[in-house]
């Protein structure tokens, strides 16, 4: 099956699911509503209490990107549970029984759900602006840092992707991966400077890859950490975060694509 | 295998095995469907349809035997098998979200019709299951019986030579069993090679050619229906009497008319008479019983149904595999 086979096939498949989030607005609604509900809880309830720790007003600045990372990598969840859905529902079935490119519908998921993750990013980037945050650089530094959180959140897609097709039903995809996805997007810079966080806890954030992708955004942004009198990160992921997000998503894919097309040829309901 | 069978038949199966862990869903099942007929495949639920459909369109790996269909082995060539077959499941694998028109012009677009050609296809074969009207709907708002035609219009999108329907009927209400029937019929007529799993016996009698009984993972039978229906014997005499109490007699007095013993349905107080011979043995029960002053409630001259003869096969109706061994009355009909 050639190259431009799959990927038209992965369009239709895509398009299929775009369809879908404008029938099921809910969808999109929830998704961005939690972001939304988390930079008002977070910028007023502990903006407050940081800023008391002589950080300044630029605490809301901060906190931006941190969401933003933390957003995408929930919306990759969505991946997992459609495909779930998908497969419980038997249109999986169908689509393996047609002599469509066996790999489309993997691709046509993963691309559906980065053009969900453009318009979340466009609702909490609005928002950001109204609660304080702001572009400090060119147009095209704070573009690159979108394309790094997109680039970071087709990654975990992919992991979702896999995960999806391993459990009986879209909502373990859920449970299961909010219980990955909680500690990697606290124990991070994601809404409390590093320097904060008590040792060992303090070198998982360092090399975690959502503080690389959420440092990449803030720099890429111009947004400063509150503390300025915060020390410069010693691991070599964050000193060069743009980098390290790359290198983290491209080892990502070179796994899980193959893992996740082996894992679909095997899927059928039931 | 001689070439010549290559080229007539639409689906060859040999000795397929296939296990889930410790189940065994197959156990060397054989199967064939010639050009243009129709293979009603019948079993009770478990007995392995699915799984051999499965195998059959590609989605499950035989564990061994092998399958061909259009010509094409499943486990070689398993792409090359994809653009001969059309399926339709049990769920109707629509996407909900979809209309009734966009669902066919995806499926359309991904056999590579083009997309002139998908829409053309698609608005044809709403009108042809008679879902034009709803065709710009949400598949969401759709009945049971309409998902099912939807389904069963995805599986004809691109023509294909061979079609695959695993329960087309299971779980619809009995009037969209009849339009389905119907929509099937017209199929067959035009000449599709059809493989149909059921476990409704009076589907398979009424819409194939030839019939395979499986039970687990093994055909137990196969024949016309005909065929199958003359393994159980001939006909039989089915008699209510008004009073329980002259049961006893009315058994005698219509045991010499009965070429088997009489079986007796004691809390349905009816008789049944294994006979030959058709209307006239029934006239004659009737004026015997008439003779002896025992009134009469129904009667009626049967053939055998095909859940006479799963019951004859395997000892248990097609519905009550589980309880069937307990049953006393089911074993004494089956003898």
């Amino acid at each position: 099956m050639s190259t431009a086979t799959a990927l038209s096939d992965g369009f239709v498949v895509a398009k299929r699911n775009l369809i879908k989030i404008k029938r099921v607005p809910d969808m999109i609604v929830f998704t961005t509503m939690s972001p939304i509900m988390f930079i008002l809880l977070f910028a007023y309830v502990f903006g407050g209490a940081i800023d008391q720790q002589g950080g300044g007003e630029g605490y809301r600045e901060f906190l931006i990107a941190g969401i933003f990372a933390q957003t995408v990598v929930f919306g990759a969840t969505v991946t997992g549970a459609g495909l779930a859905d998908d497969i419980k529902k038997g249109i999986i079935d169908r689509f393996r029984s047609l002599p469509m490119s066996p790999s489309a519908v993997l691709f046509g998921r993963t691309l559906s759900d980065v053009a969900n993750n453009v318009i979340v990013l466009v609702v909490m980037g609005l928002t950001g602006l109204l609660v304080g945050w702001r572009i400090r650089t060119s147009f095209e530094e704070a573009l690159l840092g979108f394309l790094l959180l997109l680039l970071f959140a087709y990654a975990i897609s992919w992991v979702m992707a896999w995960v999806g097709m391993l459990v009986p039903s879209p909502e373990v995809v859920n449970n299961a991966s909010f219980m990955v996805i909680f500690p990697l997007t606290f124990v991070a810079n994601t809404f409390v400077p590093l320097e904060t966080l008590p040792g060992p806890l303090q070198t998982f954030a360092e090399w975690n890859p959502v503080s690389a992708v959420t440092q990449a955004a803030r720099d890429l942004c111009g947004n400063p950490n509150p503390n300025p009198a915060a020390p410069e990160p010693t691991s070599w992921a964050l000193q060069n975060p743009e980098i390290y997000t790359i290198l983290w998503a491209a080892v990502v894919l070179l796994i899980f694509v193959p893992l996740s097309n082996a894992q679909y040829r095997r899927s059928t309901s039931r | 295998m001689t070439v010549s069978r290559l080229v007539t038949d639409a689906v060859i199966a040999e000795g397929l095995v296939k296990h889930y862990k410790e189940v065994k869903a197959l156990d060397g099942l054989d199967l064939r469907v010639p050009q243009g007929s129709v293979l009603g495949v019948l079993g009770p639920n478990g007995a392995g349809k699915t799984t051999a459909v499965r195998i059959l369109t590609t989605l499950l790996k035989p564990d061994a035997g092998r399958a061909q269909v259009a010509g094409i082995d499943v486990v070689e060539d398993p792409a090359g098998v994809r653009t001969k077959i059309g399926v339709s499941g049990q769920y109707a694998a629509v996407d909900e979200y979809l209309t009734g028109f966009e669902n066919l012009d995806m499926i359309g677009r991904l056999y590579h019709l083009g997309r002139k050609r998908s829409q053309q296809r698609a608005r044809e074969l709403l009108e042809q299951f008679r879902l034009d009207e709803a065709g710009d709907r949400m598949a969401k708002t759709y009945s049971g019986g309409m998902r099912r035609r939807l389904d069963l219009a995805g599986a004809l999108v691109a023509d294909p030579p061979v079609l695959f329907l695993d329960e087309p009927t299971t779980g619809l209400d009995p009037r969209s069993r009849t339009e389905m029937w119907d929509v099937i019929k017209g199929l067959v007529a035009a000449g599709t090679s059809l493989l149909l799993t059921t476990q409704y016996l009076e589907e398979a009698d009424l819409l194939a050619d030839n019939i395979v009984v499986i039970d687990h993972g093994l055909v137990i039978a196969e024949g016309t229906a005909d065929q199958l229906k003359a393994q159980v014997g001939g006909e039989r005499l089915e008699i209510t009497v008004s009073d329980a109490t002259r049961i006893a007699q009315a058994r005698k007095v219509l045991q010499p008319l009965g070429v088997g013993p009489v079986v007796v349905e004691e809390h349905q107080r009816s008789l049944l008479v294994p006979v030959t011979g058709g209307a006239s043995v029934l006239a004659d029960a009737l004026r015997r019983l008439d003779g002896e002053g025992i009134e009469v409630d129904d009667v009626g001259l049967r053939r055998p149904t095909l859940d006479d003869v799963f019951l004859t096969l395997t000892g248990h109706t097609a519905e009550e595999s589980e309880q069937a061994e307990s049953d006393d009355q089911l074993e004494e009909v089956a003898r």
